[in-house]
């Protein structure tokens, strides 16, 4: 009976001071005083919805599009990778994309890779192996621009998220900029599928600026694809691999699931009532 | 099924041995074992060499700048490689030795390449219990033999790194390697 | 332990017989989970929750010490070492998505497991032991969890370290020097980061231990059942074995066919992009989430956003912080006493149409609320219902649960639960005088029930 009394007494005065002293000021603030003011930028962000069509990795049974992520990688390198690094990618792993291993080996030898010269104690430069991994990129006066490896599970829906930042510049709609007071900052651009719609980053993309190997089509929009395409395997390079472990995993289990139960209602046949 | 079930529970025990042996029972419970052996495949898979190690299982080395009667220390898979390259007093010094007398009988021709007789490639790592021998720096002991002297526990090797006094059993281990050119060797 | 007509293990072989003789632990297993475990014949599937959160409980403990072998837990490569293991330990990938989701799976588990108790009244005599174990267990599995999602070193593990031991610095006067021992230093680094890594090694353990306690408890009393009439005699239970494990068997498979679909197909969907961005100590991400298991208790922390004060005096009695802090604590904390709260004698849900409803929807709303809210942005209008779920929450359990125990009126019970199956029972003609109590072990027919050693 004393902890019943003493719980009620306790429950009534936690509501107490929850409703009179946070919910009723709050509750009137919220009523009465000005909605917070939104950001001005916030009037220009506009959700992207990724590439028309999807990639070919979309879908629990996507597969990755070899030439595809051949040619990202070639955007990566002749674009992406003035500003950002792939640490966590290393050159062996582009066997995954197809290429042989001679390939892969004059690819890692292309890349010069900084290291501390264990004679000299400074830092010197050879080129890669393939056992090496890609080299941390210093922008001046940026420091290190952010790493690309794991950018499209570092981003909500981050492959789409991808493809329409690379297309999301422009120039915001000039009345309505006039209207609530949007200016974008001195170097910062305007992109609206960035959250804040001020990017550090100029627009790295144009029509034909990558003259793929295979010929394919260059435009913005094509090279965005395969960029993000690319970068999705960076960031999940298991991820074909995985769905398909998957759909063995279930299969076995859908048929262990069934047998399992047919074992329990014959068990369990003479003990349970029939219904009635 | 009014009755008192006390009753079909007993049946039910009575007849465990007939239930068992059915075959729905047997297949749930076959199923079931081959699902948990599978999930030791990634248990026990873990632990075996990862990409990473794997991908750096083959060193290159290059073999241009060692002066004769020089050696170079080298890591392959982790481990102290020795590169050697011979004087031709050491040559002919190992050539003398009778092989048949030898603990683990091996000539020096079979020790290196073909063509490039002056030129030892072996593991720095002795044969008896894997310290590392000295001799492949400029000023160590290079024991009794002239080669490799390993001072954990006194295994001394001569010339072409062939065990001669010591507990060590073997020779010390040439590795698979060849020559990608004239100066560059690929280990592994 | 166990009743009067329990069967008894007997070894078959010479070799069981020696192992009888000197270790018995194959009759332990016969008595705990073998035939030798009488169990009510009525369990429903909610019963099946108990099994299944030993179970990922094991696969916690297992995926965890394989991805202990090659995790190092150091600041400047932890992260590293997590993409190290995704991308090159043979499946590596497969253990960390395992053990992640597993984790996610065993708070799911653990919260169905809760709510049959809730419903249930499972703890109520003579089962309070095997209730406050239980709520050990949780405890120890909310300190676990945050510890471990610690480890990979993202923004997330970051600034969650520093946001839940941030919580330890509203206690007042030792709250900050706490807060400084808790994290060995002024924000989260690498003596953290290991300290974590080697609590979050060996609470599983101690879990492993409190549920041996939990089981050796609910061996005592045996089982509840859905109609929370006690076990009075042989035709109201069923051997363990082989009729729940046959169970067990099922709802694992259908379990584990749940938890690899979203291992194998959408590993990420429980957790948050921004821990796959490395630990930054010098930028905070935009929305600070706890993983969703945390979210209801988060939810009642930031319900408190006044500090308690004497009005138009500016004298502060509690600052917000530790209202939050509190009432978070608080609200898992009450637990320990429910079963002093709730005096009803009947226990199932199912025959107290008062309680029902409160349950059905007062707390199951509040709860989801709470859960929605916990994940939301701290902006109104989330805050004000956080707020009344709070309030709720609170108001359920130490306010309506011992008036409606009071004041309610159960529907009959059925007089045991053959009757309730079957629709009638012989026994029956005895005296129906004890069949509404809720520990009604002395009305039973003799020998029918025998507390158990």
């Amino acid at each position: 009976m004393t902890i019943r009394l003493g719980g009620i007494i306790a429950g009534l005065a936690i509501t107490a001071v929850l409703l009179l002293w946070s919910l009723l000021p709050g509750a009137y603030s919220y009523a009465f005083d000005p909605a917070p003011e939104q950001q001005p930028s916030a009037a220009f962000y506009e959700h992207g919805h990724g590439p028309e069509g999807g990639f070919a990795f979309d879908g629990a049974f996507g597969k990755w599009d070899m030439a595809q992520l051949q040619r990202g990688y070639q955007v990566y390198k002749e674009v992406c990778k003035a500003c950002h690094s792939l640490k966590y990618v290393a050159f062996r792993d582009l066997k995954q994309l197809g290429y042989t291993e001679a390939e892969v080996q004059a690819e890692a030898a292309s890349w010069t890779i900084p290291f501390k010269d264990p004679t000299t104690g400074e830092m010197a430069e050879a080129p890669g192996k393939p056992t090496d991994y890609f080299p941390p990129v210093y922008y001046a006066g940026q420091g290190h621009p952010p790493d690309l490896s794991l950018i499209t599970k570092a981003r909500h829906d981050g492959s789409n998220y991808v493809y329409d930042l690379m297309l999301g510049y422009g120039e915001p709609d000039p009345a309505k900029a006039a209207k609530v007071g949007f200016e974008v900052p001195d170097g910062l651009y305007f992109n609206k599928h960035f959250p804040n719609v001020n990017i550090a980053m100029p627009a790295p993309l144009s029509d034909g600026q990558v003259t793929y190997a295979d010929g394919s089509p260059n435009t913005t929009k094509d090279m965005a694809k395969d960029v993000a395409a690319f970068l999705t395997w960076t960031a999940e390079p298991k991820l074909v691999e995985r769905r398909q472990t998957g759909w063995f995993v279930l299969g076995f289990l859908l048929f262990a699931t069934t047998l399992a139960f047919l074992s329990y209602k014959q068990i369990w046949a003479g003990v349970k009532p029939k219904k009635k | 099924m009014a009755t008192d079930t006390a009753a079909t529970t007993e049946v039910s025990a009575a007849e465990e041995g007939v239930r068992r042996r059915d075959w729905i029972h047997i297949a749930a419970l076959g199923t079931a074992g081959v699902g948990g052996a599978s999930v030791l495949i990634p248990l026990i898979s873990q632990m075996a060499p990862s990409q990473d190690v794997l991908a750096a299982s083959t060193t290159d080395v290059d073999v241009s700048a060692i002066a004769e009667g020089q050696a170079i220390k080298a890591v392959f898979r982790k481990q102290p490689l020795f590169v050697r390259r011979l004087t031709k007093a050491e040559i002919d010094e190992a050539n003398k030795v009778d092989v048949g007398s030898l603990r683990d009988p091996q000539t020096l021709a079979e020790r290196t390449k073909e063509g490039h007789p002056d030129l030892l490639v072996t593991m720095g790592v002795c044969t008896h219990l894997g310290c590392v021998p000295l001799g492949a720096a400029e000023g160590e002991s290079r024991g009794d033999f002239g080669g490799y002297f390993c001072p954990c526990h006194g295994s001394h090797y001569d010339t072409a790194a062939r065990i001669r006094k010591g507990p060590a059993p073997k020779n010390l281990m040439v590795p698979d390697y060849e020559f990608t050119s004239d100066t560059v060797i690929r280990v592994g | 332990m166990s009743f009067a007509w329990a069967k008894q293990y007997e070894p078959q072989t010479a070799l069981t017989k020696w192992l009888d003789e000197k270790l018995p632990l194959p009759r332990l297993v016969y008595n705990a989970v073998g035939a030798g475990y009488p169990v009510p014949r009525n369990l429903n599937y909610m019963w099946n929750f108990g099994v299944l959160a030993g179970f990922f409980l094991v696969v916690q403990i297992v995926t965890g010490v394989v991805l202990a072998m090659h995790y190092a837990a150091n600041g400047l490569v932890a992260f590293a070492t997590v993409e190290h293991i995704m991308r090159d330990v043979n499946y590596g990938w497969m253990l960390r998505y395992a053990h992640a989701n597993g984790a996610s799976f065993f708070f799911i588990v653990i919260y169905m497991h809760i709510f049959r108790g809730f419903f249930y009244s499972s703890y109520k005599a003579p089962r309070e032991m095997i209730w406050l174990l239980g709520v050990v267990i949780f405890l120890l599995m909310m300190a676990t969890a945050f510890m471990g999602y610690v480890l990979p070193w993202g923004q997330m593990s970051f600034w969650g370290a520093q946001v839940i031991t941030g919580l330890f610095g509203a206690i007042p006067l030792i709250g900050e020097p706490i807060q400084v021992w808790i994290l060995g230093g002024y924000a989260p680094d690498n003596a953290a980061l290991n300290r974590f890594f080697s609590l979050h090694f060996l609470l599983p353990f101690v879990i492993a231990g409190v549920v041996i306690l939990h089981i050796w408890a609910l061996h005592i009393p045996g089982s509840s059942n859905p109609t929370g009439v006690e076990v009075k005699q042989e035709s109201d239970t069923v051997p363990f074995h082989p009729y729940y494990t046959a169970k067990d068997g099922f709802g694992l498979g259908v379990v584990l066919i749940l938890f690899t679909s979203l291992v194998f197909f959408a590993p990420n969907v429980l957790g948050h992009p921004d821990n796959y961005i490395e630990a930054n100590p010098l930028s905070t991400p935009a929305h600070i989430v706890p993983e969703w298991y945390f979210w209801p208790f988060y939810a009642i922390l930031r319900a408190f956003t006044g500090d308690l004060t004497i009005p138009f005096t500016g004298i502060t009695l509690i600052p917000a912080k530790l209202l939050g802090v509190i009432a978070m604590f608080g609200s898992i904390l009450l637990w320990f006493i429910l079963p002093w709260l709730d005096k009803s004698p009947v226990r199932s849900g199912h025959y107290r149409p008062l309680f029902r409803k409160f349950f059905w929807f007062g707390l199951i709303p509040a709860m989801a609320v709470l859960f929605y809210c916990g994940g939301a942005p701290a902006e109104q209008p989330y805050v004000l219902i956080s707020q009344i779920a709070t309030a709720y929450y609170f108001l359920h359990f130490l306010v309506i649960l011992p008036i409606i125990s009071q004041i309610e009126v159960p529907k009959p019970l059925p007089f045991s639960i053959t009757e309730a199956v079957l629709g009638k029972d012989k026994a029956a003609e005895a005296p129906r005088a004890g069949s509404v109590g809720g520990g009604d072990t002395g009305t039973a027919p003799e020998g029918s029930l025998q507390p158990a050693e």
